[in-house]
């Protein structure tokens, strides 16, 4: 029998608006590579602006868990879900961030004409999208397996961000004219490689609320 | 990928003392109720232990072997072991009342004697022998110091102890146990008729006397028992209404991760 039913009725409201905060996240990530892709500036003023949205909902549902914890007293894996959306919600601002940081490269970047047909880049943030994604579903259905696999995907961002550089190395060592274009260029991809990190301590606390223990899955190369 | 260290092991930092009560496989029955099943459970030397679980578990009844009170009620047989510093107290050779004055207790309501301050807190050493009211005199003090009433009451110790609050009264009746020089203390619910004012008081209390006393308290409260209690032990029970032990552990691991899906359940509300 239910004790707690208006408790767990509003904790499974928090975790609906993480929902909301992990699809805003996913959504500004998507739309900086396809602003840099399209040379979009007005779209790229449109992040910076759309991050402001997302620093709200995280502090809209920092102050609910906060609510929720001082009226509740949370316990077990309660109190361990309450504490580890806290981190998350974090995790999600800050992916946010890189991608209106992505946003600002787009505008410094201007109309610059393009170095290279952008390949591994936007290859980069579909997997970090697809990272996302997965690490959501693992918080909502408790997975601990699940998030320790998009851990292991990490390595795959790792590969691209690696390959991404020497590429943009190589057109430096050749052509010393090009080195601003692609140092911006790496930017975007360190922008992308650390939104992965995020994702990575996304699931390290999803194994924290299934398993009680803090462990350090995997870490990254950089 | 495998799993690197675990960052953080709360299990390293805390340390126990030595084993002061000991059930094994215990049960006890009144007449033909079985109230309690198969109980093995260590309760350790100067520290505070917590009994939680749903009403009519148990909690009270496992509380009482420890000071033979069950005896009193017709019927109640024991079975197993219950052991203090490693004397098995259900032994026909055991002086009951010599075992009382070791394993106090404090009851749910405050239940002081019609008498004064003084009155309440010399009753039990006069009973135990002791005359001289200098020596008297001492034991008062100390008793009321260390339960933290002797500022509230150290001028008015003729006056009659019902006329103080229920916190005070409280905490008179655990400078009473106190008083004999028991090892153990048993709390039974004592904060349940107390303000919550009150409640914190007797909670610091509690820890305060956990450095020289063994303590076990039974608490429907569940915040209570996680602010002041070393162990945890959960109780429920079976459906023939018998109490079972589902799950004993450091405090900080029942309340935050504990391993029994029925703990789980029951402290984050669950079930009840």
């Amino acid at each position: 029998m239910e004790m707690r039913t208006n408790f767990h009725k509003k904790m499974r409201g928090i975790q609906d608006e993480i929902m909301v905060l992990g699809n805003m996240a996913e959504v500004a990530i998507s739309q900086s590579v396809d602003a840099l892709k399209n040379r979009n500036l007005i779209l790229a003023h449109q992040i910076i602006n759309d991050d402001i949205k997302i620093n709200r909902k995280r502090y809209e549902i920092e102050e609910k868990c906060t609510q929720l914890i001082a009226t509740q007293q949370p316990m077990a894996s309660d109190l361990r879900t309450m504490i580890c959306v806290l981190n998350i919600i974090t995790e999600l601002e800050r992916i946010g961030d890189y991608a209106e940081g992505i946003a600002k490269i787009v505008i410094m970047i201007g109309d610059e004409p393009p170095l290279k047909p952008l390949i591994d880049i936007p290859r980069m943030a579909d997997k970090i999208i697809q990272m996302l994604r997965q690490s959501l579903d693992a918080f909502v259905q408790r997975n601990a397996e699940a998030a320790i696999q998009v851990v292991d995907e990490d390595d795959e961002i790792d590969n691209l961000y690696n390959q991404v550089f020497r590429e943009l190395l190589t057109f430096m060592i050749e052509d010393p004219r090009t080195i601003t274009r692609a140092t911006r260029l790496i930017w975007v991809a360190h922008n992308l490689e650390r939104s992965a990190d995020r994702v990575t301590n996304i699931c390290e606390r999803i194994v924290f609320i299934v398993t009680g223990k803090m462990q350090e899955i995997g870490a990254s190369n950089y | 990928m495998e799993l690197n260290q675990v960052l953080f092991d709360k299990e390293k930092v805390v340390e126990l003392g030595e084993v002061k009560l000991k059930t094994e496989g215990v049960s006890l029955y009144y007449r033909n109720f079985q109230a309690l099943r198969n109980i093995s459970l260590e309760i350790p030397d100067r520290a505070i232990t917590a009994i939680i679980g749903p009403s009519g578990c148990g909690k009270s009844s496992f509380l009482r072997l420890f000071n033979r009170m069950n005896d009193l009620i017709g019927g109640a047989r024991v079975e197993g072991k219950v052991e203090f510093d490693d004397i098995s107290i259900y032994e026909d050779a055991i002086d009951v009342v010599e075992l009382r004055k070791k394993v106090g207790m404090v009851f749910q309501r405050p239940n002081p004697f019609p008498m004064s301050v003084f009155e309440n807190i010399a009753f039990g050493p006069k009973r135990h022998g002791k005359k001289n009211r200098k020596e008297m005199e001492e034991i008062i003090e100390r008793s009321l110091k260390q339960a933290a009433l002797w500022d509230d009451v150290k001028d008015k110790l003729n006056q009659s102890a019902l006329a103080l609050s229920g916190g005070q009264q409280q905490r008179l009746c655990i400078a009473r146990v106190l008083a004999v020089e028991p090892e153990v203390i048993l709390m039974d619910e004592p904060c349940s008729a107390l303000d919550p004012i009150a409640t914190l008081k007797i909670e610091d209390l509690m820890r305060e006397l956990s450095q020289d006393y063994t303590i076990i308290i039974v608490t429907h409260n569940m915040q209570q028992a996680a602010r002041v209690s070393d162990i945890s032990a959960f109780f429920m029970m079976e459906e023939d209404r018998a109490g079972i032990l589902v799950e004993k552990g450091l405090t900080s691991e029942i309340f935050t991760n504990p391993k029994d899906k029925r703990t789980e359940d029951y402290i984050t509300g669950r079930f009840g």
